[in-house]
């Protein structure tokens, strides 16, 4: 059996890898959004219950949202 | 050039890594961090503050400063993004696309051509990207937006005791505007929650706050030290803190919730306000 912060923190480091790699500048929002949520839980399982409150609610829904539409008048394809 | 700088942030990476064996444990009592002031905190903090929620009265009280200047960033923010994106409003232009409601029928109409009134129940204006008929998303939204408004402000008021606090339940707030914004369209939010009204409410909320501390200094005491405003509230000095911190948390929750929303106008319709996400 994984202990499950350790397997928070893999997805963690995938999901962060991954909004890195990918050129497509909307799923890069969303893989974002998605390494934002696993960071809440990972605050969660800390016990930082406030801190997990914020990430959620900043990091996963508003950040996310202002990134969309960022690429919603830009491009979605980026450069490098 | 790109292989330097990988073999830099390698380099950096593996340093900090092989670092951390040297950190304290997690929740380790002798940790540096937990000998000095946390303590205090911790065994102090009900007593003085009345806040059964340690982290909202470390946040509110015993750092307002701090908490005072975060929310001053904020709305910087928001200024910042109001005066590098916003635009002046062209008429005409572009071609303008209305839906006819009775019949859904979707009219183009080109630039100079006739439009119908503004508030019209018969045509209603659509973006020019395509937008469907969207029943089912527009009401439940609007059954799902005052559960998050009252959730949020349950939230400001809990501060003290459950997670949460200004912070949260301002972006909250927010959040219920934007999803109505995306829901039905950027004007009809625009129309229920202004340019202006967010402007006024970021500086009402900075100006609480502020206010506060400023209110605390003419009665005698330290700036922000809430314990001087016992009597114009008329209990006693360890409430006088905790009705404090929730005047400071209403204030930064007004600051968050204007700019937030204000930051989405201005990103989502590249500073136009009229078509948006």
């Amino acid at each position: 059996m994984i202990p499950i912060d350790l397997a928070i923190l893999t997805l963690v480091t995938i999901s962060g890898i991954g909004a890195l790699a990918i050129k497509d500048l909307l799923g890069a929002a969303i893989v974002f959004s998605a390494y934002s949520f696993l960071m809440c839980l990972a605050w969660a399982i800390m016990g930082a219950v406030d801190v997990a409150f914020t990430e959620a609610a900043v990091g996963a829904g508003v950040s996310t949202i202002f990134c969309v539409a960022a690429v919603f008048h830009t491009t979605r394809r980026t450069k490098d | 050039m790109r292989l330097l700088a990988l073999i830099a942030v390698i380099l950096t990476g593996g340093l900090i890594i092989f670092q951390t064996g040297a950190f304290p444990d997690f929740g380790d009592a002798n940790a540096p961090a937990n000998t000095y002031l946390s303590t205090y905190y911790l065994e102090h903090g009900q007593a003085d503050t009345h806040a059964p929620n340690i982290v909202t009265s470390v946040l509110a009280d015993y750092r307002g400063y701090d908490t005072m200047f975060e929310t001053t960033v904020v709305f910087a923010a928001g200024l910042a993004c109001f005066f590098l994106l916003r635009r002046k409003k062209v008429p005409g232009g572009e071609p303008r696309i209305y839906r006819h409601m009775p019949t859904g029928i979707t009219l183009r109409i080109a630039d100079g051509g006739k439009l119908p009134a503004e508030d019209s129940e018969v045509f209603r204006r659509l973006d020019t990207e395509f937008v469907p008929q969207q029943l089912i998303i527009k009401n439940t939204c609007r059954i799902v937006i005052p559960f998050i408004q009252i959730f949020a402000l349950y939230v400001i008021a809990h501060g003290h005791y459950s997670p949460g606090g200004g912070f949260q339940g301002g972006v909250l707030l927010a959040a219920s505007i934007i999803l109505y914004a995306i829901s039905h369209d950027l004007r009809r939010a625009i129309r229920r929650f202004s340019e202006k009204t967010a402007a006024l409410m970021g500086s009402l909320g900075v100006l609480i706050y502020a206010g506060t501390g400023a209110l605390c200094l003419l009665m005698g005491a330290n700036f922000l030290n809430y314990k001087a405003l016992a009597p114009l509230l008329g209990v006693d000095a360890v409430m006088a803190r905790s009705h404090g911190i929730l005047i400071v948390e209403i204030g930064v929750a007004f600051a968050v919730m204007a700019m937030i929303i204000w930051i989405y106008y201005n990103l989502s319709s590249a500073g136009k306000h009229d078509e948006g996400l």
